[in-house]
């Protein structure tokens, strides 16, 4: 098992013809992830490397059973609209990489969710692995190795430095989700905490986090009262100045809310372990397992 | 972005909010034309910089006539105001607005902002205005009324009018009511029209005029999505680039993101998070990092080389640090690009890599083979003991 993705996921690529489209679904394909469909308005019809491209979701979803979604629309050809035209068609997960997307335009989208049974991963964000079945996003595939640690993070650089320390120590991934460095995403922390806890094959889970908003501290509030697998944090920008965006727009220490210092706290005070730099997350994880579970993931 | 009062003034206005009339002069010459243009008796001397707290600082002057305005003028434009919010260097005036002096019966708060926790914009008010909010957030918080604004309906007139009783309470000004509420639909619209981030009326002032009482918008200040700018051309051009660091300013223009801060150890790393992660590791290992900088995913040649121009153009710089993850772009292409850029910028302070991900070691022989002054790092650790070391050596 796995949360999210595995290799029955079947996807639709939106903004499959342009060039990072078509680079990352050919990277995905030769993962192993099933790409069926692509979605390009004016382009149905044709195909990307025999992947047939259709004009709309609607009938990429209607002719391939796709479940999923991958959008790398770019944000001035209306991204967050693709999101919404991905949820109508009915897909279950729609997996946005695209970045820059004005924030109100988000906070609409996000209403137009509501109530469906889509989720949304991102935007801004580097999307979704399931180690060894399927690859929905443009994380580097080698940093991941298949087992039983699950991880998420609003970083994508991050996460690949935290998996792949991991992957040297011998220590496998479930699955690992990036949810975005957007202030306003789909999917928040306490949502995939929520998934890995009832995941099976999830033995601990890594929570990467960063400066702005409140995300890590209703993590440590969910872990805490909620989750009984063990948990190991990292938060970045302990040493970022206040008032400015660090290359995440949702990564801004504003009004004195959102410091390193107090997530880290929060995740301290929930009974969270926190590696106190970035070279020790990889050993930090091991001796959490060897601690709560007596032996590796 | 940020941008001055009295650009947030003729935005707001744009949209009918009510303010004080007033404008903007950048000689005192202009400061008392404007001031006996607009007929004022009394009028306010505003110092227009990127921060608050500027009537604690001395940048807010009353004037009774406008030769007094001129005086004032004088003696704001070209200072370097220090308030709370600039630091002890301050900041260079170089505009003032000249506005209408009112007169105060009560101030309020009044602000739109997007609630992170609910992805909602949320209208936030209290009765105690002109002061610091955060701090009446923290000492009396039932003293802050707020409102979600459902995406899907926008704020509807209902709202905005219980909005306004909510927060105006006191039975005397009941027949301002009306315009309250139409001045909380005119600030809506402002924030969804222009893709604003943050607009607060800081304060919102009952004030006496000679036909009655009005609720006027006494001082603003609006922040914008930069993800919309493209959308909003006329108000992109609102940016004022003495406010903002030449050097930022210049590395968003080439797609970089770069932040200056006060250390001596310039970083250069693909991805954000990463590149907060090697600052705080730096500073972990009793260093301190010069910047932030995220060279992006691909770390193309032309990126590298940008960003050791943006590094090296800061003299406090006595070490680089340079931190990739090799994915997608593998290490090799990734060597190649710093001793290509290396060469091009004629690096002249001690250089430390780490490098990690596909073909690492192809990378690794790369710079070791080519005749550039580099230390190799071994782990994240190591790199960052280099560096440090290297700058104190320096």
């Amino acid at each position: 098992m796995s949360i999210l993705v595995n290799k029955n996921t079947k996807v639709i690529v939106q903004g499959i013809t342009g060039r990072s489209g078509r680079f990352h679904t050919e990277q995905c394909a030769a993962y192993g992830t099933q790409i069926v469909a692509g979605a390009v308005p004016g382009r149905g019809g044709t195909d990307v490397n025999g992947i047939p491209v259709f004009d709309t979701v609607a009938e990429g979803v209607a002719a391939t059973g796709a479940d999923t979604s991958l959008i790398f629309v770019p944000a001035r050809f209306n991204a967050a609209d693709s999101v919404m035209e991905a949820a109508e068609a009915g897909v279950e997960l729609v997996v946005c990489i695209s970045e820059h997307i004005p924030v109100l335009d988000m906070v609409k989208a996000k209403a137009f969710l509501k109530g469906k049974p889509t989720r949304l991963i991102g935007p801004n964000c580097p999307g979704v692995i399931t180690p060894g079945e399927c690859k929905i996003g443009v994380m580097p595939e080698f940093a991941y190795t298949p087992g039983n640690v699950g991880i998420v993070s609003r970083s994508g650089t991050l996460t690949y430095e935290a998996a792949y320390q991991l992957k040297r120590l011998g220590i496998g991934q479930s699955t690992c989700v990036g949810i975005g460095g957007d202030p306003v995403i789909g999917t928040n922390f306490v949502d995939v905490l929520e998934l890995f806890e009832a995941d099976d094959d999830t033995h601990a889970v890594v929570l990467i986090g960063e400066i702005g908003g409140t995300a890590e501290e209703q993590a440590a509030a969910f872990v805490k009262d909620k989750m009984t697998k063990p948990v190991v944090g990292f938060i970045a920008g302990q040493t970022a100045p206040p008032g400015k965006r660090m290359g995440h727009a949702g990564a801004i220490i504003s009004g004195g809310q959102g410091t390193a210092a107090d997530k880290i706290q929060a995740l301290k005070d929930a009974g969270i372990t926190v590696a106190d730099s970035l070279a020790t997350i990889g050993e930090t994880v091991a001796a959490t397992l060897t601690e709560h579970i007596g032996r590796k993931a | 972005m940020n941008i001055h009062e009295y650009q947030a003034k003729q935005i707001l206005e744009s949209y009918g909010v009510n303010t004080l009339l007033g404008e903007v002069a950048e000689t005192p010459e202009e400061a008392e034309t404007v001031a006996k243009e607009l007929d004022f008796s009394r009028c306010v001397v505003k110092a227009q910089i990127h921060a608050g707290g500027r009537g604690k600082g001395g940048g807010i002057k009353l004037a009774n006539s406008p030769a007094e305005a001129k005086q004032h003028a004088e003696m704001l434009i070209g200072m370097q105001l220090v308030t709370p919010q600039t630091g002890p260097e301050g900041k260079r005036v170089r505009k003032v607005l000249i506005a209408e002096a009112a007169e105060i019966e009560k101030e309020y708060y009044l602000a739109i902002l997007l609630d992170r926790e609910t992805s909602q914009l949320t209208l936030i008010g209290s009765e105690e205005g002109g002061v610091n909010i955060e701090e009446v957030a923290a000492e009396t918080p039932e003293k802050i009324i707020r409102a979600e604004i459902d995406p899907a309906f926008g704020l509807p007139e209902f709202q905005a009018r219980q909005f306004a009783y909510q927060l105006i309470t006191d039975p005397t000004y009941r027949p301002i009511l009306p315009n309250a509420t139409a001045l909380i639909l005119s600030l809506y619209n402002a924030f969804t029209g222009c893709d604003c981030s943050l607009v607060e009326i800081n304060p919102l002032a009952i004030v006496k005029k000679d036909d009655g009482l009005d609720i006027v918008a006494l001082d603003s200040k609006v922040n914008l999505d930069d993800n919309s700018l493209w959308r909003h051309p006329d108000i992109a051009e609102m940016r004022d680039p003495y406010e903002e660091d030449p050097s930022e300013l210049e590395a968003s223009k080439s797609g970089l993101s770069y932040i200056r801060l006060d250390g001596d150890i310039g970083c250069m790393v693909n991805g954000a998070g990463l590149a907060m992660a090697t600052m705080d590791i730096i500073k972990q290992n009793g260093g301190e990092p010069a910047n932030f900088l995220d060279v992006g995913g691909g770390a193309s040649v032309e990126a590298v080389s940008h960003a050791f121009r943006l590094i090296l153009g800061d003299e406090n710089v006595k070490a680089v640090l340079v931190n990739i993850f090799g994915g997608i772009m593998k290490c090799d292409t990734i060597a190649n690009g710093i001793v290509e850029a290396a060469k091009q910028v004629d690096l002249n302070v001690p250089l430390v890599v780490r490098l990690e991900g596909t073909n690492v070691e192809l990378g690794k022989q790369i710079i070791a083979e080519s005749d550039l002054d580099v230390q190799l790092a071994e782990g994240l650790s190591e790199a960052a003991q280099l560096a440090v070391t290297a700058a104190n050596l320096a």
